[in-house]
């Protein structure tokens, strides 16, 4: 008897600590997430008393050495980044999706569909690497000469063009997720009306699966904002407003790359580099949150 | 237009834009292969010789602590996140937390997961700052750490949510406790969670933006926990533009290398996954 | 009873299923309906109802793994064995499926969208179809001042009205119903019911059901499928009554039928 109540008190001893650990793991969850806000808050502070935020949005001059911090090249260039490998990456995955969603069966869907998730797994640098030996040549010896640019290679253009290539995989299974949830009678309901499969597919399927496409395109967005190695290795890392799509450039993240190893002892500068963390943070957390809102909201009006 | 034109176009647009990411599968996949294998073959050793006292200049020795270092950083950080992952996953769980709770930490995972790794550099780097610490070993496996903390947690919390809940209705019906329930019931979800910390794995090993200005990208080897070390992808990004040729072929090994583990990782996960799932009721889980 | 003309019927239809081990869900059906008529297709579940339902519109088309062999007849015209675009086929041949699925749109747009697929109508003769639809499937009262909410606002039953105002919007000849009502609670299934009653006289509808009760109420003939192959087709009457086969008089009794293969 006492054996057996021994063996109790030690079971729920168990279970008492370990509800504990299992609370402070939940709550980690947060935590994680507090800390990294503050932390990046409180030291991007001295460069944020020491200078107004739109003047640090604003100018263009980037002379850390003399205290200049303006981040509008480095803003222009991450649009510019974004927008074109969204551009170019967006319309082709959705297709791709349409393809494995609808057009294609098995074997080859399971086949590409690996092939799809394996263009995921590949590490950014790889892609910056291949980026290097085939895109920035193409770019500076064919592409360039074409519209009469002088160019290194490394640009915009070419950064996006790598970009583009990497957001693709992850906007195609986001996508392809959204469209199989979606029942085979609405299919076969809209055909039945005598339309063609182009037009199930334009006029109901793509807008029943709305909700979920728009949150991988704004999910995708954030990706390319806050990509670094890539650009990092192939944008030219100029930072001066870029003038054409095939001019160097700088985008926020690559400005963190290229200045926080040599800069990094002078204080201001330092927390001006924070700072450019800290706005990564707060756009690609805005973008984050608005696909997850967008998409419950609307969810619930289309109900599908 | 007519109708079953369009039809066409779309047909033939919409088998185009795959044939365009298959080519471009391809393609990167191909050029790292064969400008690595290339440099791999004219001297396979540099994978196992330690950089000589020129590496960067000349390419002299090899790229051992490269190899090393990801695995001293990724290893120890794939362990420490998957404890921490598989806990908060628990605690996510209807035995556990409300469901507002869930739902609200679940929002904030996929947020964190969306994070550019860039800023969990940063992030690191400023608390080194403040404790007046120089880029080291540790700092990189603290940094990998929270970068693959969000990753494994969905994939475990995904896992543990596919567990049917009369399994557990079982357990606890025998008088086990919450911990034991959640045990068996981790058990049930293993393929899951074993895919997650592959995942996990893999992601961590291919990432050089966090650990980039963390682990300092050392040209020696790894001497200790607080010394300075260098990782794969890193070395492929700060050798890549070298004007040695030799040195850059280091980095192309180095790529072949990176990008052979990782499709050997994701690969296995997915056979993991199905291999593991015959012993669950309701097949595959992903 | 007399004899009518056939709307659509099928010759020697078989359908089979490749997926994972090749399964014949139709074993050479030859069947007409015939027209304005309510036919209901019974029989127990796995027996290729809703199989032989989907081939009347080629619905089999999206399923790769679905082969068909033999053909149906339209007023004549093959579907299968044709070079005229299966829209076009489709059209003369509504379909209504067992869960209700409105179309990611408004009410109006919901039964304006096949119409205006087909046709270049004005917005007067598009305003004309979709109330007349909606008048014929009796669904124009209850929607009438809300056309513009989404259709997944209404009711299921609602919904169930709001396809076949929809297929109606085409203007077919034949409707194909798969257990319409099954989806749905007994009042909002009489709803249905009441309107499939009055389309009849316009339209030749063949509607799957697994209720026999259902078939009694509002069919003119029953078609009893069992194990992939037709086994009787007759008068509501004949049917439930005085059936000819064996196995109709085991199945309407209730009884398990004996596997003569």
């Amino acid at each position: 008897m006492s054996n057996e109540s021994t063996r109790l008190r030690r079971r729920l001893a168990v279970e008492g600590a370990s509800s504990v650990w299992f609370r402070a793991a939940g709550y980690f969850a947060l935590l994680v997430f507090g800390v990294i806000g503050a932390t990046l808050v409180w030291k991007s502070l001295p460069v944020l008393t020491e200078y107004s935020l739109v003047e640090l949005l604003t100018s263009a001059t980037w002379d850390p050495a003399r205290n200049s911090f303006g981040f509008m090249p480095a803003i222009v260039g991450t649009l510019a980044v974004s927008g074109i490998s969204m551009a170019i990456g967006a319309p082709i995955a959705i297709l791709t999706a349409i393809y494995l969603a609808e057009y294609a069966t098995d074997p080859w869907k399971t086949v590409i569909s690996s092939f799809v998730d394996a263009l995921a797994a590949i590490p950014g640098v790889v892609f910056g690497l291949v980026g290097l030996i085939v895109v920035v040549p193409f770019v500076g010896d064919y592409l360039a000469p074409v519209f009469g640019v002088d160019s290194a290679g490394q640009g915009i253009l070419t950064a996006s063009l790598v970009m583009s290539i990497i957001v693709t995989p992850f906007i195609v299974s986001l996508t392809v997720e959204s469209l199989e949830a979606l029942p085979l009678e609405l299919r076969e309901a809209t055909l039945s009306v005598g339309a063609t499969e182009w037009e199930v597919t334009k006029h109901v399927l793509l807008r029943a699966a709305g909700p979920g496409i728009l949150s991988a395109l704004l999910l995708g967005f954030g990706r390319v904002f806050g990509a670094t190695i890539v650009p990092a290795m192939l944008i030219g890392s100029q930072t001066l407003v870029p003038e054409t799509v095939f001019s160097p450039g700088q985008t926020l993240t690559t400005i963190i790359v290229n200045d926080f190893g040599e800069l990094m002892s002078l204080p201001l500068t330092q927390s001006a580099l924070i700072f450019v963390g800290l706005l990564l943070l707060v756009v690609v957390w805005l973008f984050n949150f608005a696909a997850m809102l967008l998409r419950r909201r609307l969810e619930r009006r289309w109900q599908y | 237009m007519d109708r079953y034109t369009e039809q066409r176009i779309a047909d033939g647009l919409v088998r185009a834009a795959t044939a365009i990411v298959l080519a471009v599968l391809v393609l990167v996949v191909g050029v790292t292969l064969v400008r690595g294998g290339r440099a791999l073959l004219a001297n396979p050793a540099i994978v196992v010789t330690p950089p000589g006292s020129t590496y960067m200049l000349d390419g002299a020795g090899g790229f051992l602590h490269a190899v090393l270092g990801s695995l001293l950083v990724v290893g120890p950080a794939t362990v420490i996140s998957t404890v921490l992952a598989i806990s908060t996953a628990t605690y996510l769980q209807s035995d556990y937390s409300s469901e507002r709770f869930a739902e609200y930490a679940n929002l904030f995972l996929n947020v964190l997961w969306g994070t550019p790794p860039i800023v969990y550099g940063v992030f690191v780097l400023t608390i080194m700052i403040g404790a007046g610490t120089r880029a080291s070993l540790l700092a990189g496996i603290l940094s990998i750490t929270v970068f693959q903390y969000p990753i494994i947690t969905r994939y475990t919390d995904e896992a543990l949510r596919s567990v049917s809940t009369e399994l557990k209705e079982t357990t606890y019906g025998l008088g086990a406790t919450r911990f034991e329930t959640i045990r068996v019931a981790t058990r049930a979800a293993l393929p899951g969670v074993v895919a997650g910390v592959i995942m996990g794995f893999a992601r961590g090993i291919g990432d050089a933006a966090t650990v980039l200005f963390t682990a300092g990208g050392s040209t020696a080897m790894p001497g200790g926990l607080l010394e300075p070390a260098t990782t794969l992808p890193i070395l492929i990004f700060q050798q890549a533009t070298s004007f040695n040729a030799e040195v850059r072929s280091h980095a192309y090994a180095a790529s072949f290398v990176l990008i052979v583990t990782v499709l050997a990782l994701i690969g296995a996960s997915k056979l993991l996954a199905g291999r593991f799932a015959r012993y669950t009721p309701g097949g595959q889980s992903e | 009873m007399t004899e009518t003309d056939t709307a659509i019927e099928t010759d020697d239809l078989r359908v089979t299923y490749t997926a994972d081990q090749s399964v014949e869900a139709l074993k050479g059906v030859s069947v007409g309906f015939a027209e304005n008529e309510l036919t209901t297709i019974i029989g127990p579940s796995g027996c290729g109802k809703t199989t032989l339902l989907k081939s009347l519109n080629r619905l089999h088309d999206i399923e790769p793994s679905a082969e068909v062999a033999g053909d149906v007849y339209v007023e004549g015209e093959p579907l299968y064995d044709t070079d005229r675009p299966v829209p076009e086929i489709r059209r003369k041949v509504g379909y209504v499926p067992q869960t209700p699925t409105p179309l990611p749109m408004s009410i109006y747009d919901n039964v304006a969208y096949g119409a205006k697929l087909h046709d270049d109508y004005s917005n007067a003769e598009l305003d004309d179809v979709v109330e007349t639809s909606l008048r014929k499937a009796n669904l124009w009262d209850e929607v009438n001042g809300r056309l513009d909410a989404p259709g997944a606002g209404l009711s299921a039953g609602q919904i169930q009205r709001l396809c076949l105002a929809r297929s109606l919007a085409v203007d077919p000849d034949v409707l194909l119903c798969d257990e319409v009502t099954s989806a749905l609670d007994p009042v909002s299934a009489k709803e249905v019911e009441d309107t499939l009653e009055t389309l009849k006289s316009e339209y030749s509808i063949v509607m799957v059901t697994h209720s026999m009760e259902q078939s009694q109420r509002i069919a003119d003939t029953v078609a009893f499928l069992y194990l992939g192959e037709l086994v009787e087709k007759t008068g509501v009457e004949t049917f439930f009554e005085d059936p000819d086969d064996e196995r109709t008089e085991r199945f309407v009794a209730g009884e398990t039928i004996v596997d003569t293969p």
